[in-house]
């Protein structure tokens, strides 16, 4: 399997002043294609860090970032909004989906900054919302919506440009258990169906879902597992 | 497509916050208005005093005779009667650089027709006079020559006159009384309206010079004018036909070191063109004054759009991580500022031609709605959303994608 991300000693330090943060002291490992990794860690053992730099929100201080072969450690924040936009798609803690605004409209978003056409982004959003079992509620406001749901749209929008991978901060953290485990087995579902997923959590119960657990402490990996049977939804 | 998407977008914010958005255009609303109506008034002002001049004709300087001393008293213009018919042929005949000489004569006199009297202005003059005030007949003919040499007894009337004598009647070929005198209407004069200084022009009857003077106005000197009106040959010509003419009057009249001058030389288009340009500084100090309300209504919009991108910067940051370039957002907020300019450029600007249109019907100033004030505030607004909307813009597009998301 080709690999969609590979990491180099990869190493960030915050400067906040006086104080210089390192939040990354050195960080390698790859990603195939297909794989479901959880990536797990107290806080402030770099986890959140490495998934900004995952994201290409943020760039590193020093080493190597491949996606899809292709070092993007430093490129201008223009061409890393592109790449957020074509290859990656993120689902949030806090769901993040725009207020007032339709899930359709949430769903077309990404596509309206890749400057797809109105009626091919109409057809590939209500796709996406199809995927994740909500295209009844296309035409809902998302503030009309409940939190499993809001984050099912979450899911749509980071499909609807059929990225590379999709990458999850704490996707079931503000969600209880039962909805929890529904969201899970939508990633389940979507890493069967050949999409890559990473997803940060501290909750083992979430990472119980994935593959393989990369545990960070202190800036480091701290272990690297597989998980021979993962857990399956209902 | 993407201004679209953007138009959409600021459009549901403007909504979003109707109230915030109307108080924020407000501000607009009334510099533009206040701009409308200002330029309005102003430039109405120099319109009439446009107006004005033209009535008068052009390139005309007046001759008054007067201001002589008897006894240590000095008598005013118009007090006595120094300028003769020799004076007026020699103008004619050694000023080169005067067209067209016409002396005048005034007096007041009640007109009689039927059962209606009035009294008016009446005026000597002769076939000139029409020619330099470039006044043109509505009904009948002018004076002629033969009138005048004749002292024949008829008349003009003006449209005051006319109106008020004959109503609907035609006046021409009717015979009006001035002073007892039977005199017959030859012709009735375009409306002229109001003077420079006030007066009506249309409210006058004029007469053969001669004739005025004979029998309606009167003169203890034989062979002597009132007032003359001299039309110089071209404008640039205008003060050397000045120049000519009190040249020429001082050696006619003797004027030196031990008699002071018996006439005097004025250039009304020249005192015109002065308060046609104090209304335009006026109308101008206007326009600024106005403008300082458009500047702080801009400034009420920089303030609003600041809010705004605080208020969203969790927004902004969810755009940025799905793929927002700094361009993408600096055009939101962008579209969203100039929207609401032009919002109330056009609000604003309905207001102001409805405010002038009142302060025209309540005050009586003449205002003036110029297209291009209309076009020019219209854009002005527009820059004022872009260059107030910039700076909160700017600044949106500048905020770290990471920060923004975790913005509380």
């Amino acid at each position: 399997m080709s690999e969609v991300v590979k990491l180099v000693e990869l190493t960030k330090v915050y400067d906040l002043g006086e104080q210089r943060v390192q939040a990354l002291r050195g960080v390698s490992f790859a990603v195939a294609s297909g794989e479901f990794l959880a990536i797990m860690g107290a806080s402030g053992s770099g986890k959140s860090t490495c998934m900004y730099i995952l994201g290409c929100l943020d760039t590193p201080t020093s080493g190597q970032y491949l996606l899809e072969n292709v070092s993007v450690g430093n490129l201008s924040r223009n061409q890393l909004a592109e790449i957020r936009n074509s290859k990656l798609g993120f689902v949030f803690q806090g769901f993040n989906l725009l207020p007032r605004t339709t899930a359709l409209e949430n769903v077309e978003l990404p596509l309206i900054y890749a400057r797809v056409s109105a009626g091919e982004r109409k057809k590939r959003a209500l796709e996406a919302l199809n995927r994740v079992g909500l295209a009844d509620r296309a035409g809902h406001l998302t503030n009309q919506l409940s939190g499993g749901q809001q984050q099912r749209v979450a899911i749509a929008r980071s499909l609807a440009n059929r990225p590379a991978m999709i990458l999850a901060d704490e996707p079931t953290g503000n969600l209880d258990t039962k909805t929890s485990a529904e969201i899970m087995d939508i990633f389940s579902e979507l890493n069967g169906q050949g999409i890559t997923i990473i997803m940060v959590t501290h909750e083992p119960d979430m990472a119980a879902y994935a593959r393989r657990v990369i545990t960070f402490r202190d800036g480091l990996v701290l272990s690297d597992e597989r998980n021979p049977a993962p857990q399956q939804g209902n | 497509m993407e201004i679209l998407q953007s138009l959409k977008i600021a459009l549901r914010a403007l909504k979003a916050n109707k109230m915030r958005s109307f108080l924020t255009m407000l501000g607009i609303i009334i510099g533009i208005g206040a701009v409308i109506v200002m330029i309005a008034i102003g430039s109405g002002a120099s319109q009439m005093i446009a107006d004005q001049i033209a009535s008068i004709g052009s390139n005309i300087i007046m001759v008054i005779p007067g201001s002589t001393t008897s006894g240590g008293a000095r008598t005013g213009f118009h007090s006595a009667p120094t300028l003769t018919w020799d004076d007026v042929k020699a103008i004619r005949n050694e000023c080169p650089s005067v067209a067209l000489v016409a002396p005048t004569a005034r007096g007041a006199a009640q007109v009689v027709y039927g059962n209606m009297n009035w009294s008016t202005l009446v005026q000597g003059i002769t076939p000139e006079f029409l020619q330099i005030r470039e006044w043109n007949l509505v009904a009948g003919r002018g004076l002629t020559e033969a009138d005048v040499e004749g002292a024949r007894k008829d008349c003009l009337l003006g449209m005051t006159v006319a109106e008020t004598l004959f109503g609907s009647e035609d006046p021409v070929g009717k015979v009006v009384r001035i002073k007892k005198v039977p005199f017959t209407v030859v012709g009735v004069l375009e409306r002229k309206g109001q003077s420079p200084r006030g007066d009506d022009q249309d409210d006058a009857v004029f007469l053969p010079l001669t004739t005025a003077q004979r029998k309606i106005i009167g003169t203890q000197f034989p062979n002597t004018v009132g007032a003359m009106l001299i039309q110089a040959v071209s404008e640039d010509r205008l003060q050397q036909a000045e120049q000519e003419v009190s040249s020429l009057l001082d050696q006619r009249h003797r004027i030196g070191p031990t008699k002071e001058r018996d006439y005097s030389v004025r250039n009304l288009s020249e005192i015109l063109a002065v308060s046609q340009q104090s209304a335009q500084v006026m109308s101008l100090l206007l326009g600024a004054v106005a403008s300082i309300s458009l500047l702080v209504g801009g400034i009420g919009i920089m303030n609003i759009m600041l809010v705004s991108v605080t208020e969203r910067t969790r927004e902004i940051g969810i755009r940025m991580a799905i793929g927002a370039k700094q361009r993408n957002i600096l055009l939101q907020f962008l579209t969203e500022a100039v929207l609401m300019t032009l919002f109330g450029g056009i609000i604003g600007m309905l207001m102001g031609v409805v405010g002038a249109t009142v302060v025209s019907r309540l005050v009586g100033w003449p205002t003036l709605i110029a297209s291009q004030a209309i076009v020019i505030s219209f854009l002005f607004s527009g820059g004022v959303g872009i260059f107030f909307g910039f700076y909160p813009a700017r600044k949106a597009a500048g905020l770290n994608p990471i920060d923004a998301l975790r913005y509380e």
